[in-house]
This record gives structure tokens, sequence and C-alpha cells, in this order.
């Protein structure tokens, strides 16, 4: 028997489609994986049977009927219980206080009620035996009557002292909790306050409270994410014992091993639309991994091949702690060569973001190394960068010579000589050779002239100040140049023009607020004032993440145009084909580790697809082929990204020299 | 002097604890609502219409005090229905509203101080019912003087705030406010009605407050119009919430703490008015402390609710 049944499902957020006509079942006592990458919609479609969100189009069918489930209370009716990945709880409360939050008192009409005193009054005239005469007939059923009278006006006293009384927040009621965390096993001290307890008992707390509410089908929203091995077991045991008590349960997750260990069935979903389910145990995770990634599909950007790369920047173990404490980035070692573009696979949140935002020096790092690396160069001093006393002063530590060798002296010469030097290109100097990153602030990385920069995933609240014309926002990385109290827009202004016009923005002015253009636009923006500065270093998260196909490509155009220029381009990429087809090599990232570094004209999308699920030596447990053979890709790889740090040890005795 | 000046401090600090009460049920449900003190002025309007119109028409203590309180519950409560209109519906900014909404209800409150006296009107009369002592005539002891003399709202402050105090701390709805103002959308999936809760704590609470503007004019004052005092009472109720660490029942004795220190400058002989004036800023001053006592010690329990100021919409992304 069907237990839920969607058909039909369709969400759409603005312009993306979340869910695009999603056909999916749940039959009663089973458990069925949600599979998918990131962004397939998983949760979206999840959210829509518990209420969070309206689909646009689609039915829902609870046990053969047709519901309509507009928000949680509707789907508590329904007995639909989700434990959302982000767990909705108050912190401030005791554990017992969440799982009552939000109970319905049990129902009590005193007009029903009424109604069955009086059918009670009636039956036992009725069995009045035949034998009383005439009075004492009459006597008996004024005493019954009066007793359903009595009864009857005490009612709203009774629903009065109901509701005060469900309403009181007892002790007792921990008792009815504790019945349900015996039944599964849970193990919880429900007067403990959530901000005390573990992740992992936040979500025994999640769980019971769905329990307590008497859902009969669960969702569980990427449920081992945040659990380690052991924890994960003990909730697998639970899960049985669910499916045994006849609970239906959807459990969304990416780890191909759990949905092959715990599932029944499987669903896949891919970019929104529903792929297929098909049974566990006729399945493999090979198949599974098809499934999710889908066939190659031929993008058609355009590739080079790298011309002469030279390690860029060299990251060796970094290990960078998230805001928990937990390790997000862990003993993670690679080269980035200048010229070409290096695309960093993984499913969202195995980090991605903590990776780049640790060499950019946001994060914080507490092991290894960064190492930027820039070739050895003459370049004349100017004034964009330095202003007459920067000059002077660095002129002073000798960091300046002249083009035939001799230092640069400064002292004694007037305001007007140097800047004639420095507008001849008379002076010139070294640019920084090796220079350790590590704990070093944006700030202090942007001061030492190294030009590193960044375009994070979120550009609206990392990237770019929304409430900001595109001239202000173009100000954000240069205004500490200014020498006056006030602002000089000039040099913005004509940034922004020029941004504007080469990378086609739509927008009805270069004072218009960033936040009202598109998202393609905005993205266009920053990426635009990201690569005006010449970097030598681009790390881009997620730039094409919600923008059209046409805004895509420019994208995709502009970084290419970046590595033709012997930038080293980082790309943060989450669908594969891109990533395939833009990058060199490819970074895969699982748990925080790197689960390889393979060329990316080589290997193949179902191998990127199984490396971003397992690292190599857990696929190797599972003696699964094709993964070995992408440990062969990866192998040479690493060596050759070896060299070059060889190479850059070498170079560093020479300038020693 | 010492009795007369706990006497009018207990007084003085209904006002308090009305404006206080109201805005932690507010600010318990996620809105700052910093309209407290128009919401206020607008509730001492309402009063004193409800009370003239219930003298005039030759009714009762008890039915002038009770048509006072409605009216001023009704003005109040038509601002936090606006407020709660803006911020819950609209999810405008709360402070740009709630400080709207005060500039609003000085400005109204002044035009019809203006109003009522180019016309004469007084509500001394009418204020006999509120200044009239609760339990009657009792004994010139000091414990009759300081706790039994005063007029009914008096009492009502602290009933009002006693039950809130009992709803936010022991009952479920209590709970699910609580829950409201601490995470909307963990109280959202829970299948609490958010917005059904947001609503009614704005306009029972901005209700409550009004009645305090009503008891500041009607009592403490006997029916004499001045313009400005209520506003800068508003502001006080607003500090008192954070005083009280959002709980009605340390409320009432913080609204007694604010009373003395506001009602003791004129109980003190030989200083100067200016010396006075200055000294009227100590509940300020306390709140200060407070907010860095509480931030020192870091308890979760001390601190605002947490989605305070935030407006909620389920399907946000």
């Amino acid at each position: 028997m069907k237990a839920i049944e969607l058909v039909g499902i369709t969400k759409t957020f603005g312009s993306i489609h979340a869910n695009q006509d999603v056909n999916l079942d749940v039959e009663k006592g089973e458990i069925l994986s949600l599979l998918g990458e990131n962004g397939s919609g998983k949760t979206t479609l999840m959210n829509m049977l518990a209420g969070i969100y309206f689909p646009d189009a689609g039915h829902i069918f609870v046990d053969g009927q047709e519901v309509v489930i507009k928000s949680p209370i509707d789907a508590f009716k329904y007995k639909i219980g989700m434990v959302h990945q982000h767990f909705k709880l108050v912190d401030l409360f005791t554990a017992a206080d969440n799982i009552i939050l939000g109970e319905k008192m049990p129902p009590f009409s005193i007009k029903e009620q009424t109604q069955e005193y009086k059918i009670q009054a009636a039956n036992e005239i009725s069995a009045l035996s035949a034998e009383l005469d005439e009075k004492e007939r009459k006597k008996a059923i004024g005493k019954i009557n009066n007793k359903r009278n009595l009864k009857t006006c005490a009612l709203p006293f009774i629903k009065f002292g109901k509701i005060v009384a469900f309403n009181h927040l007892s002790r007792n009621r921990a008792k009815k909790i504790q019945a349900i965390a015996d039944q599964y096993g849970f193990e919880i001290d429900l007067k403990k306050k959530v901000y005390e307890l573990s992740v992992s008992e936040k979500q025994t707390v999640e769980i019971i409270k769905v329990l307590y509410r008497g859902a009969d089908y669960l969702i569980l929203d990427e449920p081992t994410a945040v659990l380690t091995p052991q924890e994960i077991q003990k909730l697998f045991a639970v899960m049985r014992k669910m499916r045994e008590n006849g609970k239906s349960i959807i459990i969304i997750t990416h780890k191909l091993n759990e949905v092959m260990e715990i599932s029944d069935r499987v669903a896949v979903l891919r970019k929104g639309k529903f792929i297929g389910v098909v049974n566990t145990k006729d399945t493999s995770e090979k198949e599974l991994t098809e499934m999710m990634v889908g066939a190659k599909v031929d993008l058609d950007i355009h590739r080079d091949l790298p011309v002469n790369p030279q390690p860029r920047l060299v990251v060796n173990n970094l290990t960078v702690l998230n805001k928990e404490g937990h390790k997000a980035i862990d003993d993670v070692s690679f080269v980035v060569n200048g010229g070409e573009i290096l695309g960093i696979a993984g499913i969202s949140g195995n980090g991605q973001k903590e990776l780049l935002e640790g060499i950019a020096g946001l994060q914080h790092v507490v092991g290894g190394d960064v190492i930027f690396y820039n070739p050895k160069e003459n370049k004349p001093v100017t004034f964009f960068h330095n202003d007459l006393r920067q000059i002077k002063q660095k002129a002073a530590n000798g960091m300046f010579h002249y083009p035939d060798g001799s230092p640069v002296d400064l002292k004694g010469k007037s305001a007007k000589e140097i800047t004639k030097l420095v507008n001849d290109e008379q002076i010139l100097y070294y640019e920084n050779e090796v220079i350790d990153l590590n704990k070093k602030t944006p700030r202090e990385i942007q001061e030492l002239g190294i030009k590193l920069s960044f375009v994070p995933e979120d550009r609206l609240n990392m990237g770019l100040v929304g409430n900001m014309s595109i001239v202000d926002n173009m100000m954000l990385r240069s205004y500490r140049k200014g020498k006056s109290i006030f602002v000089n827009r000039k040099r913005p202004k004509a940034l922004a023009d020029k941004i504007i016009e080469d990378l086609g923005v739509v927008t009805p002015s270069d004072m218009t607020p960033v936040r009202r253009l598109s998202g393609g636009n905005v993205q266009k923006v920053l990426v635009g004032r990201e690569i005006s500065s010449s970097p030598k270093v681009l790390m881009s998260a997620y730039p094409v993440r919600g923008l059209d196909v046409n805004s895509s490509y420019l994208i995709y155009n502009l970084l290419n145009e970046q590595k033709a220029r012997n930038t080293a381009v980082v790309f943060v990429g989450e669908d594969l084909d891109v990533l395939l087809a833009l990058s060199d090599r490819i970074l895969v990232l699982c748990g925080g580790k790197v689960s390889a570094i393979v060329d990316a004209r080589k290997v193949t999308k179902e191998q990127i697809g199984l490396l971003m699920t397992k690292l190599p030596d857990e696929i190797e447990r599972y003696d699964y082929e094709s993964a070995k053979e992408s440990l062969e890709t990866h192998e040479p790889e690493q060596t050759a990204s070896e060299e070059p740090a060889l190479d850059l040890a070498e170079k560093e005795d020479k300038t020693n020299d | 002097m010492f009795v007369a000046l706990i006497t009018q401090a207990i007084r003085f600090s209904a006002v308090f604890l009305y404006g206080s009460t109201g805005e932690t049920i507010i600010e318990k449900s996620g809105h700052l609502n910093l309209g407290i003190p128009g919401i206020m002025c607008f509730g001492a309007v309402g009063g004193c219409l409800g009370a003239n119109m219930a003298y005039n028409a030759g009714m009762s203590n008890f039915m002038t005090i009770l048509i006072a309180i409605i009216f001023a519950m009704l003005f109040g409560g038509a601002m936090g229905l606006l407020y709660g209109w803006f911020t819950i519906t609209l999810r405008c900014n709360q402070n740009v509203t709630g400080l709207t909404i005060t500039t609003f209800g000085a400005g109204v409150f002044g035009f019809w101080v203006t109003l009522m006296g180019e016309q004469g009107v007084r509500f001394y009369r009418a204020s006999r019912a509120f200044t009239a002592p609760m339990f009657g005539e009792v004994g010139s002891d000091w414990f009759s003087t300081m706790f039994l003399s005063h007029g009914t709202l008096v009492y009502v402050a602290i009933i009002i705030a006693v039950i809130a105090a009992i709803v936010l701390k022991k009952t479920r709805t209590g709970l699910s406010l609580t829950a409201v103002g601490e995470n909307p959308a963990a109280a959202d999936a829970a299948g609490i009605k958010v917005i059904k809760y947001k609503y009614v704590s704005c306009v029972l609470g901005a209700a409550i407050s009004g009645i305090g503007g009503a008891f500041y004019l009607l009592d403490c004052t006997r029916g004499s119009l001045e313009p400005g005092v209520i506003e800068g009472m508003g502001w006080l109720a607003v500090a008192l919430v954070i005083f009280s660490l959002w709980r009605p029942g340390i409320g009432i004795f913080g609204s007694f703490i604010f009373g003395l220190l506001y009602i003791a400058p004129n109980y003190i002989n030989g200083v100067d008015f200016a010396t006075k004036e200055i000294l009227k800023i100590i509940p300020y001053a306390v709140t200060v402390v407070v907010l860095i006592v509480i931030s020192l010690f870091n308890k979760r329990e001390t601190q605002p609710p947490a989605a305070l100021g935030l407006s909620y919409f389920r399907e946000d992304r």
C-alpha cells in the first residue's frame, strides 16, 4: 500500500526550477533513500511534504487520499514529520519543552459530550426493569435526568480544567516522552537545555519530537552528515526499529554506502527532475552514481592547454577549523599553477568554503602553510599602489633599484624629482618572491602587494554591498588609497563604466544599487572588479550559481582569459559537466580531505561522482574497479604537482645565493 | 516624608509596570516595539475620553474605571495593530516603524492637550474615580498608607504583571510565545501559528501599555494635562524591559526601583532644579549598568529573545 504519493510536483523560486514534475511514492513500512547531488531539489521536495513550502503544481496523496499541505500543522495532521538538516529547535528550552512545543490539546467538545450523556441517559431509562410501577418509574427517570443535567452543567468546568491542566507545564509530561525514548532506545536527558546538547543529542530530540507528535511518515534530511560512524550505526538501528513498527521513512543522503546499507528502495533526483527509483538489492553503487550525475553533457566550453604552468600557490598540510571548532579542512595539500584552472569538486559543505577562505585569510587556520610564489620580475614602481611617502619609505628600506641595478636613494630629493623618476619608470623593484600567507589577514595580504582575488560564494553579503552603487562597490577594494578626507569617485567610476561596457552588465546606470541588478549582472560586477586588479591568483566559489546560460558562458570566458594571462585560477563548481569541460585538473574534496587530484581531460564523471562520496581508501575497501582507475590517474598527478614544488625550493635557494 | 516617598514611588511605578509588561509581551514574540511611548500617549487620550464620557453619564467609579481602561486599551491596541501590520505583514524595519509611532503618538497627544486646553476641558473630576483608594478608607499607619491607599489601577498593574509572568513561565501559551520570539522557524515547524501569536502579542502588549498612559494622566497627575512627560516615561518603560531581563515578575520590583528613582529627586531638599533633572537620568544609567552586567555574565537565559527585531517569512531560503 502506498503511504505517500507525490504526483507532478513543481516548485520554482523566481526563475530557478527547484523541482520539476516530480513523481515519488513511499510504501508503508519501508525506508526510501532520496539521492541526488547538491541543488537537485531533495530538500525542497521534502519541505513541501512538511508544509514549509507550498508546491506550485502537483498533487500529494496520503494513504490514497489527496491532501493539501499548507502549513506544518497540516503535515502533523497527516502524520508527516520532518527532521530538518538545520535543526529547528529553540536553544533556550529544555529538550522536553522542545518536544511538547506546539502540541495541540486532545479534542474535547461540550456539544458531543452532551449528546453522549443524552444517549447514555436514554439507554439507562430503557434499561429500567418493567416491573416497576408508574410512581417508582417516574422517580427513577427523574433521578437519571437529574444526574444527566448535573453532569452536563459540569462540562464547561471540566473543559476549563482540562485546558488549564493541558496548558500547565507540569513536570509529569516528561513521562510520556521518556516512554517513547525508551521504546526506541534513545538515551537522552530531557531536562537539559538544548544549547548544552551535542549535535547527535539534538538530532535525537528532533526525532523524538516527530515521534511524540504521532508521525507515521518520517523524513530525515541528511541525518548522518553531522554524526560519527558509531552514532550513525545507532541511528540506523533506530530506523530499522521504526520500520518494524510500520513507519515509513524517507532519508535524504549523499552517501552511497549508507544508501546501500539502510534503504529498501532508492529514488534519484537530478537538477530538480525525478530520474528514477530502484530497489536497493537490485542496484549497485556504480549504477546509482550514474543515475545521480547523469550522462556526460558536452558543453562546448573552450579550453586551451596550459601554457608554461608554474606553481603559483602551494598549499601544504592545511588544516582549517570551522565555526563549531571541527576540522572543516583536514591536512590538505595541493599546488595551483599559473596558467591553469584548478577545479574543485565535492558535495557542498565538504570544506570548499573553508578552503578558499582559509587561503584568503578569512578563516581560522590551525596548521599548514599557504605559500604564494611569484616569478622574479623587474617592475616599474607606480603611484597606483604606492603614495609618495610609501615610495620614500620603501626606497629607504632598499626595496627599489634603478634599471642599471644600483640601489635607489631618494634622500634629499624633492617630490617633483621623485614623481618624474616614477613617471619615467626609472625606479624598479623586484616583486616579492615567496610569501607565506598563513595567518595573514586579508588586508596584510593586500598590503604585501599580492594580487589575490576572491569571488566568494555569497555575492551580496561577502562580495558586494547590495545597497551601494556599482561605482561605490568598486571603491571597496581601493578606498584606503585615497589621501583626501573626501571620496574621489573618478577612478572607480571609470572602472565601473569599463566593466559595464566590457562585460555587458545590464543596468540603468553605474549609480544603481547592486541589489537591484539580476543575479548574473551582480556576478559580472563582482568578477569584473576582482579581475580588474589583474590578479595572480583568482579564486572563485560557485561563480555561475543561479546564472542563466549566457551569463555562465561569459564567466567561463573570463576565467579562460585569466588563465591565458598566466593567472592561477581556482574554480569551485557544483556542476560536474562544467568542471570537466573547463578545468585542467580537478581536486576532489570529501569530508574536508583531498579525495584525489585528477586530470580533467581523462577522468570520467562517474569517477568524480564516486570520489566525491568516498575517500580513495574507502573505495579500495569496496573494491571498485573504476575507482582504482581514477586512483591510478591520481598518482602520477601527485608526482607532477610535487615537481614544481621542488622547482620552487630550488629557486628559493637561488635567491638565497 | 519617607512614607510619602515610598507611597508616591509605588504609585508612579505602575506607569512603568504597565508599559514594561506590555513591551515584554511584544518583545517575547520577537518584535522590538519602540513605539511604546507613542502608544502610551494614545492610551492616555483614549483613557481620558472614556473616563470623561463615563463621568458625564454619571456612572459609578467602577464603571468609569472600566470604560476608561477599555478605551485606553482600544486606542493602544489600535496602534499595536498598526505596528503589527507594518512589521509582521509588510515586514518593515521594526525600529523605524516603532519610532514613527512614538513620534506620531506624542504629536497627536500634544495636539489633543492643546485642543482640550483651549476648550477648557478638565479631567480632574473624572480622575477622582481613579485616585479613590481601592480598599476604601484605611488606617493612617505606615503600612496602610504605603501599600493600601492607592487607586485601583495600581493593583491592576501588579495583577496583570503577575498573570503575564505566570503565563510566560508556566503555560504552553507562554512556551509557544517564547519559541516564536526565540526561533520562529522552529516554532512554525512545530505547528505554532507564528503570525497569529505575533499579532496577538503586539496588540495585547500595546493595549496593556495604553492603560499605563491613561493611568498616568488620570491618577498620577489627577487629570491635569502636561505634554511630553508620558513620552519620557514610555522610554523608561522600554528601558525597564531590559532591566527586568524580559521577565514581568522582576519587572514588578524593577518598576518600583524606577518609580523610586524617578520620584526621589522631588523629595530631596536643598538642591536646585537642574540637579533634580540630572538625578532623573539615574534609571537610564542603571539600565546601562544592567546591560553591561548581563553581557558580562553572558548567560543564555538573560539574553534578549534571539529573533528580536527580525522579520519572519516561512518560504525564505
